[in-house]
């Protein structure tokens, strides 16, 4: 049933129609409405703020294969906890999305589970193998826009040429999607390669595992004419460069996570294997650059990397333990205590990052906004005051989070999907 | 003392001491016909060795029953995965048995820490990953000084892989603490940049530094670093790294030869070299006995025994 509402005296933060600005929004059959229909409940939601429903470039659902760890109902639930509307569900589960049925069947989950739409990524290369090409056709042809083989570069540079080449015959925007790591100089690397590393006794991955792989993969880009995106930025120089694209035309976009914006490889001195990530947490330098490479838009998505993984798996040995934190429950919090209230980011920038500018890459025309009448309804509204700890339960299957037991402020009130509460009065409702 | 030594950042200078002198107390029992005293009675002590380890773990068994510890050996080969139980489930095992302090040696840097966090026994680091070894770096300690009579100022070099060496770490930090002066020789591949933050110089060039020295602390080099490109071959790095007979000329008299054990003789040590007098490699392992049963004792709160010991 879609609802019919209006939230009176919201704040309307809504980055593609450039308003900001106190007001009632209503909600009827769906979409946003002009006017206030007379039956339509009435929510008091002065001093909250309303946002186009955020998007996630970048989440692991782990279905098919990994269901101990996250399903499509449980990861798209924790989505819409967060204020999330639409994700972009990475291809590397078991078996991976290399085909169209894998695809749909994704698909189908989230349109049965109802909490947040689902974008597969397609892998480039089938079976992930980073050998031969994937059937990149039939899963356009099944709506799939981004591929990538996350979790690993392509890893020649002929291959990545290929693919960038071969996607340019599809009528529609096709983006190669990459994660930046030279697995050469990663292999067995438990994280950021440094003095904490050295005296930590753990290998390290260094940072110019990341810039390698993006000065390459920009060169192949500039050369082939091909769309690419970088995921999960984590280092300074790696940043320089994709400024440097970006003024030369390139057709690069990039995404940066809210660890990454907040954490550094001095967090790592308790062996906790919550910060444990791929790409590793680096220093407050890289930190520095990437929040000035996020404000001046040379990355222009924050993106989750949601990774959820099992209790049993992360309480292990620091170098037996999985990569990876949960983060759609926290993403928007993190952004707002950590680089909003201290004035890191405009408030205007980072909604525009977290909503209009991953559904432009992601090619989610109906989200992200601008939230006019006869839109989709698909919203969140925050608290931006209310102050929360992060710890369990989660709506996600998964307790991993590098942020537990931290107090942030910023709570997701309603999330609304095609004009259905998927959370209401901070709870979700599927 | 704090409640566990996991590294040697945990102690300061006078801990130091204090464990020395209480292991030069400890050190005669060893050499009585029986070899025994009480202060342990009762307590329970596991070694809980998840990485192979004959020595060390010889050393620390010999340690608690010189006390007159239980002691449990708890050994597997391999990962706490490759053998199906985790080693937080170990840990909560041995802990529900009531053992009073476990010491623990793991392949996984940073797993001694991560056991304080799952159990309330003593834990002792006896070793882990390419991170620590801080009892290894007190007995090296209490060698060094029952040898040249103090540490303050004494010249050591640690020669070989020190990237991939926890004995390196622990003794680097060990005696930086004690106010010894610290050379790290090695290629460079094998020295972490970050090392000069240690507190210690970085040098590549061993026979620039040899002369100088109070002690040349040869590290063990395993072959496998040469199958990954650290260095050449185990000719070339004898050659430029190798406490080899010629070099071993050019230290001063005083000058002590020590080495972790176990020696690969002919690559990073020559056998001849090993076998002079001025090699304490084994009153190092000796030695290492007494600063365990010091460390058990301390740890544990022993009955005070040992003053009488």
């Amino acid at each position: 049933m879609t609802e019919r509402v209006v939230f009176e005296g919201v704040r309307l933060v809504d980055p593609l129609a450039g308003v900001d600005e106190v007001r009632d929004v209503a909600v009827a059959d769906g979409v946003l409405s002009a006017e206030t229909p007379s039956d339509a409940e009435r929510i008091d939601a002065r001093g909250l703020i309303l946002i186009p429903g955020l998007v996630d470039l970048h989440t692991h659902l782990r279905e098919p294969g990994g269901e101990h760890k996250e399903t499509v109902a449980t990861g798209t639930r924790a989505a819409a906890a967060g204020g999330y509307t639409a994700v972009a569900a990475m291809a590397n589960t078991d078996p991976p999305a290399d085909n169209a049925a894998i695809v749909q069947a994704v698909r189908d989950l989230a349109a049965a589970a109802g909490s947040c739409d689902v974008f597969p990524v397609g892998a480039i290369t089938r079976g992930l193998g980073g050998e031969t090409l994937a059937e990149i056709e039939e899963m356009v042809d099944a709506g799939v826009r981004v591929f990538s083989d996350d979790g690993r570069s392509v890893p020649t540079a002929r291959l990545l040429r290929n693919a960038l080449t071969y996607a340019k015959a599809f009528p529609a925007d096709v983006v190669l999607a990459e994660h930046a790591e030279d697995a050469s100089l990663t292999d067995g690397g438990q994280m950021h390669e440094g003095a904490r590393s050295a005296s930590l006794g753990l290998a390290g991955r260094p940072a110019e595992a990341e810039e390698i792989i993006v000065a390459r993969d920009l060169a192949v880009a500039r050369a082939c004419g091909g769309r690419l995106h970088l995921c999960h930025l984590s280092s300074a120089r790696a940043v320089d460069l994709v400024r440097r694209a970006k003024a030369e035309g390139v057709r690069v976009t990039a995404e940066v996570t809210p660890h990454h914006l907040v954490g550094t490889d001095d967090d790592l001195v308790t062996y906790d294997t919550m910060k444990k990530m791929n790409p590793p947490l680096r220093t407050a330098e890289d930190r520095d650059a990437l929040r000035a490479g996020l404000a001046d838009g040379t990355i222009d998505a924050i993106a989750t990397d949601h990774a959820p993984h099992a209790v049993e798996e992360k309480d292990l040995e620091f170098d037996l333990a999985p990569p990876g934190t949960i983060g759609l429950e926290t993403a928007l919090a993190v952004v707002l205590t950590h680089l909003v209230e201290p004035g890191v980011l405009p408030l205007m920038r980072a909604i525009e990052a977290m909503t209009s500018a991953p559904a432009r890459i992601l090619g989610a025309v109906d989200h992200g906004g601008p939230l006019e009448p006869g839109r989709p309804a698909n919203l969140a509204v925050f608290d931006p005051s209310a102050a929360w700890t992060v710890e369990p339960p989660f709506a996600s299957k998964a307790r991993n989070s590098a942020f537990l037991g931290e107090r942030l402020r910023g709570r997701v009130r309603f999330t609304m999907l095609r004009g259905v509460f998927t959370v209401a009065d901070g709870k979700p409702t599927r | 003392m704090n409640d566990h030594l996991l590294s040697m950042h945990d102690l300061t200078a006078a801990d130091v001491t204090r464990i020395l002198d209480t292991a030069g107390s400890f050190r005669e029992v060893g050499s009585r016909v029986i070899k025994k005293v009480p202060a342990l009675r009762g307590r329970t002590v596991v070694n809980l060795f998840l990485e192979n380890s004959t020595r060390t773990r010889i050393s620390f068994e010999l340690a608690a029953k010189r006390l007159s510890a239980d002691v449990i050996n708890f050994s597997a080969g391999g990962s706490s995965v490759a053998k199906g139980e985790s080693l937080k489930d170990t840990a909560l095992t041995l802990q529900a048995m009531g053992a009073d302090a476990i010491v623990v040696r793991h392949s996984s840097s940073g797993s001694p820490l991560q056991l304080t966090r799952w159990v309330d026994a003593h834990v002792l680091n006896a070793g882990d990953g390419t991170h620590e070894h801080p009892t290894q770096a007190l007995l090296d300690l209490y060698t060094m000084r029952e040898k040249h009579g103090r540490l303050d100022g004494l010249r050591v070099a640690i020669v070989g892989d020190v990237l991939h060496s926890r004995v390196a770490r622990s003794l680097s930090i060990g005696l930086v603490t004690v106010g010894a002066e610290v050379t790290l020789v090695g290629p460079p591949t094998l020295i972490p940049p970050e090392a000069p933050a240690w507190g210690v110089e970085v040098s590549y060039d061993l026979d620039g530094v040899i002369p100088k020295l109070d002690v040349c602390y040869v590290l063990r080099v395993q072959r496998e670093r040469q199958r990954l490109e650290y260095f050449p071959s185990v000719r070339e790095y004898a050659r430029l790294f190798g406490l080899t007979s010629e070099r071993a000329q050019m230290l001063p008299e005083t000058a002590l030869i020590m080495h972790p054990g176990p020696m690969n003789r002919g690559v990073e040590i020559d056998s001849d070299v090993a076998d002079r007098p001025a090699a304490v490699i084994e009153e190092q392992v000796t030695n290492g006995i007494a600063i365990r049963m010091a460390l058990l004792y301390l740890l544990l709160g022993g009955t005070g025994e040992a003053e009488a010991a």
